[in-house]
């Protein structure tokens, strides 16, 4: 089912204003968690904020002029993919446009020509391989319990999703730590300076550029957590709890591993994938051909 | 002017156009002669569209027992050819396959010959053969009419080469014509004709330059092709031990007659499908063509020889659907998108990557065209009209760029968007065209997710879209970010690109936007009326979806455009190198105060993706399966 279009419409607009605020929210309850764990008081709640306001007050210092296009395009269709979700789209075209946006980031990368910059831009793309297979079965696995790609439908599903998909649950979690530049995933930029001190993808973006990026991030960390949503779509607060307690696990795993090398990343990802995502999948499909058809 | 006569023209006029072609003695001559035959050949195509999309299938009668004769004539001939040239650079296994298949011929029109019937309708045209007229005329002739400039400065770089300009275009148009003859004709033996025609064609082409590693790979193309012929003959003697009156022969009589019938000859003729659509374990030929000039390549990529293959799989594939054989070519289709797709990672020449591009995206075709449900048939002819586009295309802007830095070396292409700025712009578009939203191939691969999905066993083929998909997405990022890297100080070097080639790929890249912009007009016109008359039922994208799509696609074409509206200048600072150790101008210090330059290479990751590895595994798999099938086949026909 196609949903309402002016509800659809609202939608979009509303995650288009709001999603920042509660993307930069998030990032700074996880910069005061982990602080916490890592025995500090941490910054203000607000301090994200404070940080891309002051970004955009810098000068626009660029290597080539095409890296305020690639920026601005990644920013563009990160909010797009994010938006398409939200008012209830097809799944798919928003995991593809989702895609595309990041391949921007990785062509600003490039486009530098630096070293460093251009190992990130690598990194980067091999993260993407590793999640996308991931991403693409989960949203096939959400197919086969509530029988459509559309966000809405799966959203109103009465069907408790999650207990379907639990491998596929996990194997997005685990996906989600890539997503997020968690560790033991940010190969390709961290959050965090015991990390690298040169930061990767971003290395050679500067000034508003780089606030353009920040605000991507927040776009995608709402896009990414109400895919967690869809799980428990079925009771909207466990849902939010499911949310809340996935972040902090996330958290938890970033300040208690190390990061690995990009081997790793691709082997475990495409394991993850190619184990508990077509295992669980493969039950559904034998139980829903073969036992019930 | 009746529909009919318009295919004749097709068929012919490339053929009369070849022959000047081989007489021209002048490069002034054949410029004219090409440019106005190729011109001549989109239009009628053009006109056959206009003509015949509201007409379902038509199917007209031309006199054929002097024609089959003629065409049987042509084969003994090509045979004895083949059979010398064989002979001659001792390649025992095309010696072989062209005694067997000369042999099964000459036996199946001694046997039936005075019992078959003259067919009523030997030639027809439907909606699809219009789409695929329309990839031949409009993409096959505008790689002619690049292939003009090619050749030219490919002969100034390659002295030693012979020039034989007049034979190789004579071919060219030979190729066309054929193709056209393949895809318009309904009776079977034309269809074997045509079909062995294009094999040869190519098979000289691969060879033009005569060195001995082209006169390899151009019989390692005929030995693999003749092996699909051998089953194709065999097919037709099937089809005539069960009606000696040889109304089986009849396309359109075949596909409607029914599993028992049509299975046996399905899967023998969707063998040959493989072969010549280079699937695996007969991809190597397609890596090995590369040696060709690359006019030759974009041609076989794109407008024919390797869509002959797709084209007849296509065909078949309503007497596939749901069938047990439909699904093992099907696995074959789908091995090979995954394996070669992440083949493709691991090289760094253009070619072979647009070559194992190919490949991948022919094998996703088969698995459609193998499952065979009507919503998966809708996906391969999109994902044909898409490819074909796009990898001509590609490959063109190689050529180009090949002649003029001097290397076919992604890793020499860093900086193109400097060098040669143009260029660089129009190979962005057509990479983006091959697997970037709201592009085609994307918009082929997500119809391809929904299909499957409702498809038996499809559960199979979305875990391969998933891995292979991402797979194609890192080899193509890669390439794009080696183009777009901006260096400093390079030369422009596109200057001396003549205009003709520039009409050509200019053309080329507005039909990349443009399809993807019309794709639903496509869709509407011509493909769902073809899968309604077989299927009874069609399917298309949701409105709401290629609206948006719509909209994606605008506010790409918008984009670039955020860069006029910058209100100040932004200050350029050299890119980061690190700090102290490094002086200016892209250089690091090195001991005993040598300075030593930047260079940036890309991931191969040759470690997971090695070709020799992925290759035995594709290999032995397809082999397995397909073996499969025929014993299936074996088990129909006992």
């Amino acid at each position: 089912m196609i949903p309402d279009p002016w509800a659809a419409v609202l939608n979009a607009v509303i995650y288009l204003l709001l999603a920042p605020v509660v993307g930069g929210l998030i990032a700074g309850i996880d910069r005061k968690i982990t602080a916490r764990m890592q025995g500090r008081v941490g910054p203000p709640l607000l301090q994200p904020f404070y940080d891309v306001g002051k970004l955009f007050e810098k000068e626009n210092l660029v290597v080539t002029t095409t890296q305020n296009f690639y920026v601005l395009s990644y920013l563009v269709f990160m909010a797009v993919s994010g938006a398409l979700f939200f008012s209830g789209g097809d799944m798919l075209l928003v995991i593809f446009a989702f895609t595309l946006s990041h391949i921007f980031l990785v062509l600003g990368a490039y486009a530098s020509f630096s070293p460093y910059s251009h190992v990130g831009a690598e990194r980067e793309l091999i993260q993407i391989i590793a999640y996308e297979p991931m991403i693409i079965i989960t949203a096939a696995g959400m197919y086969m319990v509530t029988k459509s790609f559309y966000v809405s439908d799966i959203m109103q599903s009465a069907v408790p999703v999650v207990l379907y998909l639990p491998g596929v649950f996990i194997g997005y979690l685990i996906v989600l730590t890539i997503k997020l530049r968690k560790s033991p995933f940010d190969l390709s930029t961290s959050h965090h300076a015991h990390q690298e001190l040169v930061k990767g993808v971003t290395t050679d973006f500067a000034g508003p550029n780089l606030a353009k990026i920040e605000i991507a991030h927040w776009y995608e960390y709402v896009f990414l957590l109400g895919v967690v949503y869809l799980f428990f779509g079925f009771n909207p607060l466990l849902a939010i709890a499911a949310i809340i307690i996935a972040y902090f696990l996330e958290i938890l795993i970033d300040n208690t591993t190390s990061r690995v090398k990009w081997q790793m990343t691709l082997r475990s990802a495409w394991l993850v994938a190619g184990t508990l995502g077509i295992i669980n999948l493969g039950v559904l499909y034998y139980l829903r051909m073969v036992v019930v058809p | 002017m009746q529909v009919s006569q318009l295919l004749i023209f097709l068929i012919l006029f490339p053929l009369i156009a070849a022959f000047f072609l081989l007489f021209a003695r002048k490069s002034l001559e054949r410029n004219w002669i090409v440019k106005l035959a190729a011109l001549a050949i989109g239009a009628v195509s053009l006109w056959l569209l206009v003509a015949g999309f509201d007409k379902g299938m038509m199917m007209y009668g031309v006199s054929g027992k002097v024609l089959d004769l003629a065409m049987l004539a042509i084969e003994l001939v090509i045979a004895v050819y083949l059979l010398w040239l064989g002979l001659k650079h001792k390649k025992y296994s095309v010696v072989i396959l062209v005694v067997i298949q000369a042999a099964l011929l000459l036996w199946f029109e001694l046997t039936f010959g005075h019992t078959l019937v003259e067919l009523p309708n030997n030639l027809f045209v439907d909606q699809f053969s219009i789409i695929m007229a329309m990839i031949i005329g409009i993409i096959g002739s505008l790689i002619c009419v690049y292939a003009l400039g090619y050749m030219e400065t490919f002969h100034e770089h390659h002295k030693e080469i012979a020039d034989r300009r007049g034979v190789f275009f004579f071919i060219l148009f030979v190729f066309l014509s054929a193709m056209f003859g393949l895809v318009f004709s309904n009776n079977l033996l034309w269809v074997l004709f045509f079909w062995e025609i294009t094999t040869l064609c190519s098979f000289l082409l691969i060879g033009y330059s005569q060195t001995p590693e082209a006169t390899n790979n151009a019989f390692l193309a005929l030995a693999m092709n003749m092996l699909g012929g051998v089953a194709f003959v065999v097919a037709l003697i099937y089809l005539g031990t069960l009606d000696p009156s040889g109304r089986l022969l009849e396309l359109s009589t075949l596909l409607t007659s029914g599993y028992a019938i049509a299975i046996v000859p399905a899967v023998l003729i969707c063998f040959a499908g493989l072969t010549k659509a280079a699937q695996m374990p007969f991809s190597s030929w397609l890596v090995g063509a590369m040696v060709a000039p690359t006019p030759v390549s974009a041609l076989l990529h794109s407008s024919t020889m390797v869509k002959a293959g797709v084209y007849i799989i296509v065909r078949f594939a309503p007497v596939l659907t749901g069938t047990t054989e439909g699904l093992m070519i099907a696995l074959v289709g789908g091995f090979t998108f995954l394996l070669t797709s992440c083949m493709a990672i691991s090289q760094s020449n253009a070619k072979k990557v647009l070559a194992y591009s190919t490949i991948a995206n022919l094998g996703l075709i088969v698995a459609c065209a193998g499952v065979g449900t009507y919503n998966l048939m809708w996906v391969a002819i999109l994902l044909i009209i898409f490819h074909a586009i796009a990898k001509s295309l590609l490959f063109l802007c190689v050529g180009t760029v090949e002649h003029r830095i001097g290397s076919r070396d992604i890793e020499d292409m860093g900086g193109l968007i400097e060098r040669m700025p143009k260029m660089a712009v129009m190979m962005f578009i057509g990479m983006a065209g091959m697997f970037l939203a709201p592009f085609g191939m994307i918009i082929s691969k997500w119809a391809a997710i929904e299909a499957f999905i409702q498809a038996p066993f499809g559960l199979i083929f979305i875990i391969i879209l998933a891995f292979g998909g991402s797979a194609t997405l890192f080899f193509w990022s890669k390439w794009m970010g080696k183009i777009i890297s901006v260096m400093r100080n390079q030369e422009n070097v596109e200057k001396t690109v003549p205009q003709d080639k520039w009409t050509v790929l200019w053309i080329l890249t507005a039909l990349v936007v443009i399809v993807a912009l019309i794709f639903p007009l496509i869709s509407s016109a011509l493909i769902e009326p073809f899968i309604m008359d077989i299927y009874g039922q069609t399917t298309r994208l949701a409105e709401a979806n290629i609206i948006i799509m719509l909209l994606m696609l605008g506010l790409l074409i918008l984009m670039p455009f955020s860069m006029l509206l910058e209100s100040k200048t932004p200050k350029i600072a050299p890119p980061y190198m690190g700090g102290r150790t490094t002086e200016g101008g892209m250089k690091f210090h090195g001991s005993l105060g040598m300075s030593r330059d930047l260079v940036l290479s890309n991931y191969y990751l040759r470690s997971y993706f090695g070709e020799e590895k992925l290759f035995m595994v594709g290999v032995l798999a397809c082999w397995g399966i397909i073996l499969i099938a025929l014993v299936m086949v074996v088990g129909v026909v006992l």
